[in-house]
């Protein structure tokens, strides 16, 4: 079969190839220019550089495929750099990668390679794909290794992105994936795994955002639960719900201040101690539901970002893509336009950008 | 089968240019400036290849400076003799818009150091207008670099005419010949020109040799600094067994210039033919008549030519979008702009340029595929552009 795989340079995607490569497939390397790279920028963040295009090209050598540059600047601007931006002008901390791998690697790529003649994508994800024979629907579940799973990432998929998708690494533990880099002597074996957002230089984004908007979102004002304003702030994109840090901010009885809420209308930012981060229920919007879209409510454990802990819950469809979950303990740091994915075990049910 | 279809990026050696660069790899590894009989024997490798070049551009073996190629050649010929000339005051100079990168970046570069420079824009044909150059220059213009024939659409400029204008007003005039010497007759004499810039690998000889002919009596400062090789012009030892492939390549052009470029202008031809009228929506880019014999630039409407160009190697054709830039991406072409041509039509086209082993069943193979693979893209291109 020939399958098109997304190489990033990295070790994952490295070994996803190469073990599509040792299966007998016909395999095809496509790494994607996401920005200008024409002054030989190296300030860019740790994915995607043109270092990681030049380790792209000599594992594609080291294991005997084609391999292409195809520029996606243009499309990864409007599809994910704008989103970022808009974001968290708007008081949302968004979740790039997920929008970059339904927006761009399982849509415009995947599109590119159906024209090369490939039957299928891969990328170096930790999660994996069944297909439900019962209801003849493509599950996506979580990667084996629960330190590396990405599933929550690709909650967006559809059901045509997931029959054309490959997880070839998500099958197995990461120290696997390195013993199979190395046994395999691919350059990029011991190369470290990139942990930044791969478009922000020195992992700043704040500095990326005021580039970006410029006079934009502006100054603003904390205030606390009650409206007492509390002291001044450079700008809305500045804060996260639930952080802590670079508040400058004391209340008067010597509790820490956390960020509570984000009001771009008014350009505040709500503050308040750790306990009014705790929330029982949010609601979500453009909700994808992976297995069938429940007739009434169904309980899952669920997540609310990268490294949270699934709590248990009722989550309810609203219809419209929108879906109600109401955690049975209260959350802490519900934060809007992160995505919430629901799983029961290691399926994701479903998922949506937190409202 | 695999086609190679993409002659203007490099060619593939001559058989008896890589005999010459065997041989003399093997037995010619003398230092040329040395005075023995070894080094004695490469100098005489070098004299053969200088001769051999002189002859292929009509010019006197004494005026043949080997460089490391065609982009060193470009960089030495503005960059020797805008230093050359700053002294006079004379700090301004012109090229065209559709230059090579080797002479469009140095442009730059001398920018930023203090040269005022002029980029003549061409027409949708491609070409250069003398007119253009007359409203351009002045008494302050130390240099006219334009290119012979055009790298992506095969476009042959009106060198002649050009070196004349320069002239009138007291300017040197370069010509970057890479993509014609070897192609069609290049003549320093009748091109009026005062620098030329050639190289080997273009026309069946080895990477790593080039050509600066600089005219006698052109006030130049040295492309490197260091030894007296290449009468003070060009420091370094010499790459000897490219430098013999060069002289064997130069040769070998020479001798079958005018049979061998009919045989590839009815290729290419043939080729361009059956693509207009086997896949729609094509158009080729650029003047079809004034171009060097090997060369077309087609667009292919509604398609991504990365996407094609991918879709074609992947069934063993390579052609190229005649713009690689340095990450080996695909960027739109800064030359079918500069002709005007519409956004969506400088990033759907593809050069095919053809060469000495191309041959008929490689164009049917070609003009066979096309028109499903072209099909296919268009039909997933809902989500493109």
């Amino acid at each position: 079969m020939r399958i098109v795989v997304a190489m990033s340079g990295g070790v994952d995607s490295s070994v996803a190839a190469a073990l599509l490569r040792d299966e007998g497939h016909d395999v095809i390397g496509v790494s994607m220019q996401l920005y200008d790279q024409s002054e030989g920028q190296t300030s860019f963040g740790s994915c995607c550089s043109i270092d990681d295009l030049h380790d792209a090209r000599r594992v594609a050598a080291a294991i005997d495929i084609p391999h292409y540059i195809v520029n996606f600047e243009r499309q990864f601007d409007e599809q994910v750099v704008s989103n970022f931006v808009r974001e968290y002008a708007t008081g949302r901390t968004p979740l790039p990668c997920a929008h970059c791998n339904s927006d761009l690697k399982f849509a415009t790529l995947a599109d590119r390679a159906l024209g090369f003649g490939a039957a299928a994508v891969a990328t170096g994800h930790y999660a994996r794909v069944d297909c439900d024979a019962a209801s003849g629907r493509y599950l996506l579940k979580r990667g084996i290794d629960p330190a590396k799973d990405q599933s929550y990432f690709l909650f967006s998929l559809t059901q045509d992105q997931l029959a054309v998708a490959r997880f070839p690494v998500g099958g197995r533990p990461k120290d696997a994936v390195r013993d199979y880099a190395r046994a395999r002597r691919l350059p990029v074996a011991d190369k470290p795994d990139s942990q930044e957002i791969c478009f922000i230089p020195d992992n700043d984004y704040r500095s990326f955002v005021e580039k970006q908007l410029p006079g934009g979102p502006g100054d603003g004002t904390f205030v606390d639960e009650r409206g007492r304003v509390l002291g001044t702030h450079e700008g809305i994109h500045r804060f996260t719900v639930g952080q802590r840090k670079g508040l400058r901010l004391a209340s008067s009885t010597g509790t820490p201040m956390y960020v509570l809420a984000l009001r771009p209308a008014e350009q505040q930012v709500v503050v308040g101690p750790r306990t009014s981060l705790e929330q029982t229920r949010l609601t979500a919007s453009g909700v994808n539901w992976i297995a069938v879209e429940p007739a009434g409510s169904v309980q899952a454990h669920v997540q609310i970002r990268h490294r949270h802990q699934p709590a248990a819950a009722t989550v309810r469809s609203l219809g419209d893509a929108r879906a109600e979950v109401v955690f049975d303990v209260p959350q802490i740091a519900i934060t809007p336009g992160q995505a919430v994915v629901f799983y029961d075990g290691d399926v994701v049910v479903g998922g949506g950008w937190i409202d | 089968m695999r086609v190679y279809f993409d002659y203007n990026a490099t060619t593939p050696l001559a058989p008896e240019v890589l005999d010459a660069v065997t041989r003399s790899s093997a037995d010619v590894f003398g230092n040329a400036s040395s005075i023995h009989r070894f080094g004695q024997q490469a100098k005489a490798t070098l004299d053969e290849a200088r001769s051999a070049v002189a002859t292929l551009v009509g010019g006197d073996p004494s005026e043949v400076v080997f460089t490391s190629g065609g982009t060193e050649a470009d960089n030495f010929a503005i960059r020797g003799a805008a230093e050359a000339l700053e002294p006079t005051g004379r700090r301004h100079l012109i090229a065209s818009a559709v230059e090579h990168e080797a002479v469009l970046n140095t442009f730059k570069a001398l920018a930023r150091r203090g040269w005022r420079t002029t980029l003549l824009p061409v027409g949708e044909s491609g070409v250069v207008s003398p007119v253009r150059l007359r409203e351009a220059i002045t008494t302050e213009t130390a240099l006219v670099s334009v290119m012979h024939a055009n790298n992506e659409i095969g476009t042959i400029q009106p060198i002649a005419a050009l070196a004349e204008i320069a002239h009138e007003h007291g300017a040197l005039m370069h010509t970057d010949a890479v993509q014609s010497a070897g192609k069609i007759p290049v003549d320093v004499r009748a091109l009026g020109v005062d620098l030329l810039a050639l190289s080997a690998h273009k026309f069946n000889g080895p990477k790593g040799a080039g050509v600066l002919w600089i005219k006698r009596g052109t006030r130049m400062q040295p492309a490197m600094t260091g030894g007296r090789h290449e009468r003070n012009r060009r420091a370094g030892t010499e790459n000897v067994p490219a430098i013999a492939g060069l002289g064997v390549a130069a040769r070998l052009a020479r001798g079958k210039l005018s049979a061998e470029g009919a045989r590839v202008a009815a290729l290419r031809d043939r080729l361009e033919t059956q693509i207009l009228a086997t896949v729609p929506g094509t158009a080729v880019n650029g003047a079809r008549d004034a171009r060097v014999p090997n060369t077309t630039n087609i667009s292919f409407d509604r398609v991504e030519a990365e996407s094609l160009l991918i879709a074609l190697d992947l069934e063993g054709v390579a052609v190229s979008t005649g713009s690689a830039c340095s990450s080996g991406t695909l960027e739109p072409s800064h030359v079918l702009k500069a002709m005007g041509l519409p956004a969506h039509r400088t990033q759907n086209s593809l050069r095919f340029s053809l060469g000495m082993f191309s041959t008929d069943a490689e164009v049917d193979f070609v003009v066979g595929l096309l028109p499903r693979l072209v099909e296919k893209l268009r039909g997933l291109s809902r989500k493109v552009g």
